[in-house]
């Protein structure tokens, strides 16, 4: 038994099932992310964790303590919302006491707490004005201010930094994690973006249609994806994925590709993996920094093959090159070094590290090992 | 031990507060039960019965509905309904569809000019039609001013005039709404996305193609409520045609508003009142239902 | 060079034609009110001579004093005020209990949503639109069951009922808009159902309260209908007396008076416009173009 656990949730409106069956488990002060497209049913989710929404069948328990029919003001989280949901009529100091005062804490008990927070957050020359005369990530402050001081079990975000400006959502990013390092508090985030639910997490549930498609630490979901979607879904630019079938090579089995003119090219497999599914046509994953040129192959990879092929595009984007050829019909990016010289048009020797590729079945879209 | 007693009590006052909006909901839904949906039914049920100076219980069947639409007065009502309506419509779209387009060429002081063309909107029925009534009186309204400027042979009687006098209820109607059609109709102009209008410029459309291909047919919606708005205001109006002329000269300018009170409050034929009562209603109905029904879709989705 | 001169004064001259239209316009709208105002301020005999559309020869108070207090509108001539203190006293207490239900409603309506709430909703809206003659019969018979008969608490009750409606709309709409994660902020900080509506969504509606507020103010004092089915002599409102006032066949039509007469009953509904004007059309646009 876990902190928080979900037990076979499920979430209904009307007929329509908008979450199946769903067990997380985490630990006391683990930070735990599910991402996923809108619609995924992460929100919902969240909500459900909340009390700001029933659940259909299933539990949810909190240190042990069921909270089906538990109010929210009864389960002892807090929560960040995207908008930030700061009431507007009231001062920064008059939304972060809010919530103490609503549970019955004496002034003088409050007014120190109020203090601290405002202090660590640093919106303490803040306090007295309203939302209004706030700035995005002012507000934001306010707004993890008012979870913060209730000294919750379970905090929750929902899309917490969705409204900021880029920068600012990455320096806040910086900051939500140094406050969970600070604190270790439990935490469940809620986000579409899938840097964000790399670079926070200690665990994170990748959502998809109503089902969590893979739950592991951000390492597992990136390396070792348990289906396309949770593969095209996680890293920025998307693994590359693209038709291949498993041949016997040279030294041993390997992925044979299709190639822009209609040449084949075979790509051996790391490890001799992949014996047992000869002559079976597959889909290949491997992501850009697995796809290189020559010279910025992974050094401690055994298993580096160098095929030939035709340059589409060419993306310079500063710290890196990224190259484009088409492999089975599809495009297929490789992270160059940023000053390799190469252009369109031309044959290029490209770097497949195989250690990295993983395969999937072209229907099911799942795994195979 | 006490344990049951602990539970029980808070599950009753949980219970209690996850009740409290329908409760607090629960006045409103009465009162429209009884006074809106429960006197539509007590109405319905008084036209089919031989109710007279006091309600009466005693069912007819169709008799109320066959009588009165045999009542020359009701004759009148309708034909009258239908001629006020269709002019006061479409004068009040056009005038307010050309003074929204007006004031859309960014003209200064647009504000308070607005403000002019929609007083009347804040005024009561009975001042309109206090003020027009005199204003047009022959004796010393518009044609007496006119004829004590010189112009002898000027007439202008129709408020004394069994012909013409709807048509007074039509300039008094629509002097005081057309400002109204005109903010709605602005307020849908605004609402028209103006990089679509840069385009069509350099398109190389006239102000008047742009209006009419471009603008006009964009206004549909506004069109809608308009009518919608304007139709039911002209199957309610009863205090206009009250203060204006009374119904008069003579029954002249009786609509299914006056008939119904003057048939059911001073003639005492309560059952016949109730099914003209009933029959505006419908009509009412077959414009607003619909109406409110794609709203409320729209709304949902 | 010469092109585009002669471009630039054919724009000044559709500006020109224009403005005049505008300011014609402008002169229609205005003509009514015109016509009440100066005639209000001279002797009657200066506008049975034909003198309507001139400026008062004779400047004159009298027909104002006379509509106030002395004219004979029913059996007495106590002159208008009465029935203007009777607006009054119907208007506050209907114009501010059904704001308020309306508030409520709309708050339920919209944030404490279930099964059926929508049609519920499309019900009441319904309510707005009949035409009130379908009510009239057994409203006076309900009246008279609960002594309301021809009394001023009747016509609140009256307009009350009648008005829930469109206060429930407005704030309906508005608080569709009012962001529901504040609501849901404010459940995880332990607020329950009162203490979100007067802590979080009220202080934020000034707006749509003075929207609601003066639409039903501006409604209800310019009733006729009910007032005229509902009231007796005693209790009659302001549009009432003033259409006796100037209907009664007896004795000299005294125009003046008349006219004086429907600027007082005007005045209080004109005076909420020329200062919240924006709020009024905000009101009516609401009522007709929703969403």
């Amino acid at each position: 038994m876990g902190f928080l656990d979900i037990k076979n949730a499920t979430k209904s409106y009307g007929a329509v099932k908008v979450l199946h069956e769903t067990n997380i488990s985490i630990e006391e002060g683990e930070f735990l992310v599910l991402v996923g497209p809108s619609g995924c049913g992460k929100s919902t989710l969240l909500n459900m964790i909340a009390g700001l929404e029933d659940i259909t069948s299933g539990e949810i328990a909190i240190k042990g303590r069921s909270m089906n029919g538990v109010k929210p003001a009864e389960r002892n989280i807090a929560m960040v919302f995207q908008s930030y949901a700061l009431y507007p009529n009231m001062t920064v100091k008059g939304n972060i006491s809010f919530g103490m005062e609503m549970h019955g804490m004496p002034k003088e008990q409050r007014e120190p707490r109020i203090a601290q927070v405002a202090d660590l957050l640093q919106i303490s020359h803040l306090l007295d004005r309203k939302p209004g005369q706030l700035s995005g990530g002012q507000r934001q402050r306010v707004a993890m201010g008012r979870a913060l001081v209730r000294e919750p079990d379970v905090f929750l975000f929902d899309e917490p930094l969705s409204n900021l400006d880029a920068k600012l959502r990455v320096d806040m990013r910086t900051e939500i994690k140094k406050l969970h390092q600070k604190l270790g508090t439990t935490i469940v985030y809620v986000t579409h973006d899938q840097i964000e639910a790399l670079t926070l997490s200690t665990r994170i549930a990748v959502m998809f249609g109503g089902y969590v498609q893979q739950l592991g630490t951000p390492k597992e979901i990136y390396d070792d994806p348990a289906n396309m979607f949770v593969a095209g879904f996680m890293g920025s630019p998307s693994m590359n994925l693209f038709p291949a079938k498993i041949v016997a090579g040279a030294n041993g089995p390997a992925a044979e590709v299709t190639l822009q003119a209609g040449q084949t090219a075979q790509i051996p497999f790391a490890n001799g993996a992949m014996s047992s599914h000869e002559g079976r046509e597959i889909i290949l994953g491997l992501r850009p920094e697995a796809i290189t040129d020559k010279d910025g192959a992974d050094r401690n990879s055994q298993s580096v093959h160098i095929v030939e092929c035709p340059v589409e595009v060419t993306e310079p984007a500063g710290s890196d090159t990224f190259v484009v050829t088409q492999i089975g019909g599809k495009d297929v990016t490789g992270r160059f070094r940023a000053d390799v010289n190469v252009k369109a048009g031309e044959t290029f020797p490209f770097a497949f590290n195989m250690e990295k590729a993983v395969v999937f079945d072209p229907k099911t879209e799942d795994r195979i090992r | 031990m006490s344990h049951a007693a602990t539970e029980s009590r808070p599950a009753l006052l949980d219970r209690l507060r996850e009740a409290l909006p329908k409760i607090v909901l629960s006045p409103t839904v009465a009162i429209v039960a009884v006074f809106v949906y429960g006197f539509i039914a007590f109405t319905v049920y008084l036209s089919f019965t031989n109710s007279r100076i006091l309600p009466s219980f005693d069912l007819v069947g169709w008799k109320n509905y066959e009588l009165l639409f045999k009542i020359r007065a009701w004759d009148i009502a309708v034909s009258n309904l239908l001629v006020f309506g269709v002019l006061y419509i479409v004068i009040c779209c056009a005038l307010g569809l050309l003074l929204a387009i007006l004031l859309d060429q960014r003209i200064r002081a647009e504000g308070f000019i607005r403000t002019i063309y929609l007083y009347p909107m804040a005024l009561s029925f009975i001042v309109t039609g206090i003020a027009w009534k005199w204003f047009l009186d022959p004796g010393i309204g518009l044609e007496a001013v006119v004829q004590g400027w010189g112009f002898e042979s000027f007439k202008f009687g129709w408020i004394k005039d069994r012909d013409m006098a709807i048509y007074t209820i039509v300039i008094a109607a629509v002097w005081q709404t057309s400002g109204f059609v005109m903010a709605m109709f602005l307020a849908g102009l605004r609402g028209i996305d103006s990089e679509m209008l840069k385009a069509a410029q350099i398109d190389g459309a006239s102000t008047f193609a742009l209006y009419r291909r471009i603008v006009i047919p964009q206004l549909r919606p506004a069109f809608m409520s308009a009518f919608v708005v304007l139709a039911h205001m002209a199957i309610k109006s009863y205090d206009l045609v009250i203060a204006l002329t009374g119904g008069g000269p003579g029954t002249a300018t009786e609509v299914p508003a006056t008939f119904m009170y003057s048939y059911t409050f001073t003639r005492n034929q309560m059952g016949i009142g109730a099914a003209s009562a009933v029959i505006m209603l419908m009509t009412i109905a077959a414009i607003i239902v619909p109406y409110l029904w794609s709203e409320l879709r729209e709304k949902k989705q | 060079m010469s092109a585009s001169s002669s471009a630039k004064s054919g724009i000044n001259f559709g500006r020109y034609i224009l403005y005049t239209l505008l300011a014609l316009f402008c002169i229609y709208y205005l003509l009514p009110l015109y016509v009440m105002v100066v005639n209000s301020l001279k002797p009657l005999s200066e506008i049975t001579s034909g003198g309507m559309m001139s400026l008062p020869q004779e400047l004159t108070f009298a027909p104002w004093q006379n509509a106030w207090s002395k004219a004979q509108v029913g059996v007495e001539a106590t002159g208008l005020r009465p029935y203007f203190i009777n607006s009054i006293q119907m208007v506050v207490p209907a114009v501010a209990l059904s704001t308020l239900l309306g508030a409520l409603n709309g708050y339920v309506l919209t944030k404490w949503q279930f099964r059926g709430s929508t049609i519920l909703f499309g019900l009441l809206l319904f309510g707005c639109f009949i035409p009130f003659q379908i009510v009239l019969i057994p409203m006076a018979r309900m009246l008279g069951l609960m002594g309301l008969a021809g009394s001023v608490p009747g016509l609140i009750f009256v307009h009350l009922v009648y008005g829930i409606g469109f206060s429930t709309l407005y704030f309906r709409n508005y608080y569709a808009a009012f962001p529901t994660e504040l609501v849901r902020a404010a459940q995880i900080d332990g607020a329950g159902f009162f203490t979100i509506f007067w802590r979080i969504l009220l202080p934020s509606s000034g707006p749509i309260a003075v929207v609601c507020i003066i639409w039903q103010f501006t409604n209800i004092w310019n009733d006729f209908l009910f007032g005229a089915s509902f009231s007796d002599f005693d209790s009659q409102p302001m549009t009432v007396a003033l259409n006796n006032l100037v209907q009664s066949s007896t004795g000299v039509k005294e125009y003046n008076v008349h006219f004086a007469g429907a600027i007082m009953a005007a005045l209080p509904t004109l005076l909420v416009y020329i200062v919240a004007g924006r709020y009024f059309v905000r009101g009516l646009m609401a009522g007709s173009v929703k969403g």
